[in-house]
């Protein structure tokens, strides 16, 4: 049974630019966004056999609808995010409070240190790995490591357009990893691949890249993915998984798709 | 050259990241040396490198240092030296830090300056207004002396392998019997022509056993000729120099021949009691009572002598210092200056100076007990030579290559 966090987009819009996704003038409908978000969550539910917890949208935090960079939890822990830029610092109070007012034991990085959560922390069992430079700090890992007893191996971000690692890298499951090599620098690639054998490993095209092919939610042999990503859905299906496409285009004008919108609670 | 110390922590090998910070130095134009290394166990356990970065200026350094934080590299933090107030004469305060023969520096108020007079097995001592960090014996701390304590604040940075290669940069610290060596005496001498005309000065410690052995006449040209600039030896040298000029014998030994004097035995001990009634071997010199041999050399060349004495000395002649910790104090004040140090056929000598000197000071060590070189070779300086020959060979084939012709 898999839970997660989400966040209706009752005040989601464009209202900065953080990332070269973002465009406050061309801005993002709204309407069609509680569509796309409805439909995703009854994929989820119905599709996927997840149970949603929702938490309460702030007005004025329109990123809060992206729950994966709330913190990262492990068993009833969970380490707080500390966002890079002042426009998503807001959003760590209500989802501190979440957490408190649900029994987690909430954990907190030492002032300055900049950390997004299940945004830029992803793995499976005992392999993790750590997106940093771009949004989260390195030295972050080591407080993250030690809080949640983890192994976390540090990658290299070195794509603007990729600035979380789950825009460019997702884990399945069953250890297999989804990614787009361009978005990481050699030493980066050779640490996914020296941990990942080749046969679990899915390089996505730069064309579907920047679908968000890589931003999927995967709860069991479900995967839920962005869609127009045929030949990423098509390698899923080989190996085993039922695919689920659904149509996020309002919150990819914000640099973020299905992974973005949840945050895992176990 | 400048240099910064970094740590790196966390799951650094399988990220790669180590290897991506040690290319990124490189990439910067620096270069690194890692000073240490801690791999975790088990995966979960995080790993520690500690990594000297070395870069040719300031800007360049602190260039690389910017580039390789934003990696996790931290700059090891660095603390002043700690002091304590002596709290006797002659007495360190506890935990005092011991030096090194090493250049070695202290951080006061934020800046690392460098100790001077290094020496092994001393104290450091911090001047009234923390300027001037000075090595201090033991014996001369005096109550109230600021003395560095612990090892925090203190550094000490490896000798590098010397730049121009001679026989001293090729030979280590080794030591051997079985080596040729006369191409070593031929470095040591073009070392020695070299040093001479750049007015550094050359340093000996000698034994007795370069008058018995006949090596006199060749170490008498050598002072003359202007190779020795400071002498180091006991009574018995100094004895059994003159006791050769006086009565052609050593230890009452004909030098040439051999043979056994008529109350020979008697011959030093006439010596020195004649230069006890003269009252010094300068006035003997002048005067003209002794007009060949080292100590006539030394007196003629103004080379600056230090004789410490020991407790079995005869005599003892006069200018020998009977007290162990004064001789001390005298032979370090004659070492300012001394880049090449010859120790021949002493032992006490030898290793008293070896202890004295900083490692940077190249040392020849010449005896045919070779535990005597090999103990000097173990202070780690990367330019000694110890030779396992007989000092009066090593001194004639030494002043053969600089022109003395017998």
């Amino acid at each position: 049974m898999s839970c997660l966090l989400v966040c209706p987009p009752d005040h989601y819009q464009i209202a900065y630019e953080i990332n070269p996704w973002m465009d406050v003038k061309k801005g993002a409908d709204l309407t069609v966004a509680r569509v796309q978000w409805t439909a995703m969550m009854a994929v989820l539910e119905k599709n996927c056999g997840a149970t949603l917890e929702r938490i309460e949208p702030v007005a004025g935090l329109p990123d809060m609808v992206f729950t994966a960079n709330a913190g990262i939890l492990a068993g009833r822990t969970v380490v707080l995010s500390q966002f890079r830029y002042p426009e998503r610092r807001p959003e760590e109070a209500p989802f501190e409070r979440w957490f408190q007012e649900h029994g987690y034991q909430v954990k907190r990085l030492p002032t300055g240190l900049y950390f997004e959560g299940a945004g830029d922390m992803l793995g499976v069992r005992d392999v993790w790995f750590g997106g940093y430079l771009q949004r989260s700090d390195i030295r972050a890992y080591r407080y993250v490591g030690e809080f949640l007893g983890r192994e976390i191996l540090p990658l290299e971000l070195v794509d603007p357009r990729f600035y979380h690692l789950d825009t460019c890298f997702c884990m399945l499951s069953g250890g297999e990893v989804v990614w787009y090599p361009g978005a990481f620098d050699r030493y980066g690639q050779a640490a996914i691949m020296d941990r990942i054998p080749a046969a679990k490993r899915i390089a996505v095209p730069e064309e579907e890249a920047v679908r968000f092919a890589c931003n999927e939610v995967c709860i069991g042999k479900h995967v839920v993915i962005p869609e127009g990503n045929p030949s990423t859905m098509e390698r899923l299906e080989k190996l085993g998984y039922a695919t689920h496409a659904v149509g996020l285009s309002e919150f990819i004008k914000s640099g973020g798709a299905a992974k973005c919108l949840t945050l895992a609670l176990d | 050259m400048t240099h910064e110390t970094i740590l790196l922590h966390g799951h650094i090998i399988d990220s790669l990241l180590l290897p991506k910070v040690l290319d990124r130095i490189l990439q910067y134009g620096g270069s690194f040396e890692i000073a240490s290394i801690r791999i975790g166990k088990t995966r979960e356990e995080p790993s520690d490198a500690r990594i000297i970065v070395h870069a040719d200026s300031p800007e360049r350094l602190a260039e690389i240092i910017a580039a390789v934080q934003a990696h996790g590299a931290a700059v090891e933090k660095e603390a002043d030296c700690q002091w304590q107030e002596a709290l006797a004469d002659g007495v360190f305060p506890d935990d005092f830090y011991v030096t090194t023969h090493l250049p070695t520096e202290v951080r006061v108020h934020g800046k690392w300056v460098p100790v001077e007079g290094i020496e092994m097995d001393l104290g450091i001592r911090l001047d009234r207004n923390d300027l001037v960090p000075h090595t201090v014996p033991m014996a001369d701390v005096r109550k109230g002396d600021r003395i560095i304590v612990g090892h925090e604040g203190v550094r000490v940075t490896p000798l590098e392998r010397p730049a121009h290669l001679d026989v001293f940069g090729f030979m280590g610290a080794q030591v051997s019997s079985e080596r040729p060596h006369g191409y070593l005496i031929a470095g040591i001498a073009r070392r020695m022509q070299a040093l001479r005309k750049s007015e550094a000065k050359i340093l000996l410690a000698g034994g007795p056993a370069i008058i018995h052995g006949g090596g006199r006449e060749p170490l008498a040209w050598l002072i003359e000729a202007g190779y020795i600039h400071v002498l180091f030896c006991g009574n018995a040298l100094a004895a059994h120099d003159m006791e050769a000029h006086l009565y052609g014998t050593s230890l009452g030994l004909h030098l040439e021949g051999g043979s056994l004097a008529h109350h020979g035995h008697e011959h030093h001990l006439r010596t020195i009691n004649r230069i006890r009634a003269i009252g010094s071997i300068e006035e003997a010199v002048r005067q003209g009572v002794i007009t060949t041999g080292i100590m006539a050399a030394c007196v003629r060349r103004g080379v600056k002598i230090v004789m410490a004495g020991t407790i079995r000395d005869d005599g003892p002649l006069p200018g020998v210092i009977t007290d162990s910790v004064q001789a001390q104090a005298a032979m370090r004040a004659a070492l300012p200056g001394v880049e090449l140090a010859l120790l021949v056929a002493s032992t006490l000598h030898a290793v008293a100076t070896g202890n004295l000197l900083p490692a940077s000071v190249p040392t020849v060590c010449v005896d045919v007990n070779p535990a005597v070189p090999t103990k000097l070779a173990d202070r780690g300086s990367l330019q000694a030579i110890g030779l396992v020959m007989d000092a009066a060979s090593f001194l004639r084939e030494l002043a053969r290559h600089l022109g003395w012709k017998e």
